[in-house]
């Protein structure tokens, strides 16, 4: 499917989806209290048949905190880079997608020891790299500061 | 004073152990939490983050070409194959044109770091079963390929040989002569591998059936590579999104469709000869021409975000950049193809003996700084 045709698709599926074009993929992007559904549809209809997550990136993009998650389908061969961010930094809290794909668990992981991204119905919430007990803070969010462990350079 | 007796049934207890962060079949400080019953694996939880640099936040305060040198720290094996695609992200970004040089050069030196890297996972996966000898096998062949690459890049394991705009500087005049010479030598040396271990009995017995996985896990748990490719996910970014001279070449996707370690070994083997038969191709073509297009000193990519997908050695690798239009990036994601592939590992190898675990796990071929970045 042609990136035209999809978004055709797209906004037949999700009626007022707000879909742009910022990389080489179409970007959906969706509120936080739709990204368990949208995120369903996408992988359950046959038509759009997202079934292989092959990137998830949390992000921390002016004020916001987010993941980004790059869809490709298998069998269709089409892409999609789907957006979701949240402006709540004291609580940020998104729907997990490791029941839809299970590559999403140990990402999910990832994205909540560097970000501080919880995600709801997430069988193991915990971090992934850094020490569970000892590490304070999130070190990739933007505001993150360490005097000990981070060389600032000028 | 009496001694109390305590029977353990240990094959209905859980019994819980360690494998790591120092074990010599982990192939580095990676940490395997494993629940047992009796012999059989139940549960397996990896620990990682003892080799975690923080590169993704390093990234953040270096230039482009500072960032192409830490990739190569991921999978070490395929080093050129990992700054490749920083180098294609950044030149696609600026929409830069490279010469066709570059791209046969990148190509050739990419397929020779897969073949290299098969070879050390073969040599290794032998002996993580107990056959020593293969070690010495694959290690003599695949210094062949370090010569090569030391002679043209100045570099063994890590080539650096990447810029943006193409290469550092200009091959070796030896450099064709030498891959010319090393094919029928690698052509002739290859069904020893197979006379070796590939029809051994032990080898076959402990590989065959085991840590099996369907194509519809393979698919959801993002295992690519040759670990994907076992299970008849066609998953090829050579194949699938041509980079560089791939779209050039005539080589087969190598599909297996029994998705056990022997699927994923023979995978392998077979990617080996199609890597001999992509290299045949492209090195008595490379075009005449620069080596590098001129860049500016400093380089800002225009503001917004970028993906560029590259088939490293063990699977898909992947470079996200946000860019805000500065000379350091506001986000840099490195998708890595070991941190899908060890998830998928307790999916493969419950359910089966311990010493089937190290067998699954070679199979899987895992390079741990790669996973924890």
């Amino acid at each position: 499917m042609t990136n035209e045709q999809l978004k055709e698709k797209l906004l037949q599926v999700f009626p007022g989806a707000v879909i742009s074009e910022t990389t080489q993929y179409v970007t959906l992007t969706v509120e936080p209290d739709k990204l368990h559904e949208t995120a369903a549809a996408l992988k359950g209809n046959p038509e759009l048949h997202f079934d292989y997550l092959f990137c998830q990136s949390g992000t921390d993009v002016k004020e916001a905190l987010g993941v980004s998650y790059f869809l490709e389908s298998t069998d269709l061969r089409h892409h999609l880079l789907l957006k979701v961010s949240t402006t709540n930094r004291e609580n940020p809290v998104l729907d997990t997608v490791c029941d839809i794909w299970e590559t999403a668990n140990f990402n999910e992981r990832e994205i909540f020891d560097m970000f501080g991204i919880t995600f709801k119905n997430h069988p193991d919430m915990r971090r992934m790299f850094l020490d569970e007990e000892d590490w304070v803070g999130y070190p990739l969010r933007k505001d993150y500061v360490d005097e000990v462990n981070i060389i600032e350079r000028n | 004073m009496t001694e109390e007796i305590v029977q353990h049934d240990i094959e209905q207890e859980e019994y819980l152990l360690n494998m790591g962060p120092q074990h010599p079949s982990t192939h580095g400080v990676l940490r395997l939490l494993i629940s047992l019953k009796g012999e059989t694996v139940a549960n397996i939880e990896p620990h990682c983050g003892y080799i975690h640099r923080g590169i993704e936040k390093m990234c953040e305060k270096l230039t482009y070409q500072q960032i192409i040198h830490l990739t190569d720290r991921l999978d070490y094996l395929s080093a050129h194959i990992n700054n490749e695609a920083v180098c294609l992200l950044v030149e696609d970004a600026l929409q830069i044109e490279v010469p066709e040089r570059v791209k046969y050069i990148r190509t050739i030196i990419s397929e020779l770091s897969r073949l290299a890297s098969h070879e050390l996972w073969w040599c290794a996966f032998g002996m993580d079963m107990g056959a020593l000898t293969t070690y010495f096998y694959g290690l003599r062949d695949r210094e062949k390929i370090l010569d090569i690459f030391e002679e043209t890049t100045g570099g063994r394991l890590l080539q650096s040989y990447n810029c943006p705009g193409g290469l550092m500087n200009d091959i070796h005049p030896n450099f064709q002569k030498r891959i010319k010479e090393f094919i029928p030598y690698f052509r002739k040396k290859l069904p020893e591998y197979d006379e070796l271990l590939t029809g051994n009995v032990i080898m076959q017995e402990r590989t065959k059936g085991i840590g099996p996985i369907s194509k519809e896990d393979v698919i959801s748990w993002g295992v690519t590579g040759p670990s994907g490719r076992g299970s008849g996910f066609a998953c090829d970014v050579r194949k699938h999104h041509p980079y560089s001279a791939y779209d050039k070449v005539q080589f087969e996707e190598i599909l297996f469709t029994e998705g056990d370690s022997l699927a994923r070994y023979k995978v392998r083997i077979a990617e080996m000869w199609e890597s001999l038969k992509i290299l045949e191709q492209l090195v008595d073509n490379i075009p005449e021409g620069d080596y590098a297009v001129k860049m500016k000193p400093i380089i800002k990519l225009p503001e917004g975000e970028y993906y560029q997908r590259v088939e490293a050695c063990r699977g898909e690798f992947g470079v996200y950049v946000i860019s805000s239009g500065e000379k350091y990036p506001v986000r840099v994601k490195l998708r890595s193809p070991n941190f899908s592939n060890l998830s998928a590992l307790n999916r493969m190898a419950a359910g089966f003996k311990i010493a089937d675990l190290v067998a699954v796990g070679g199979s899987l071929d895992l390079v741990i700084p790669d996973i924890d970045r």
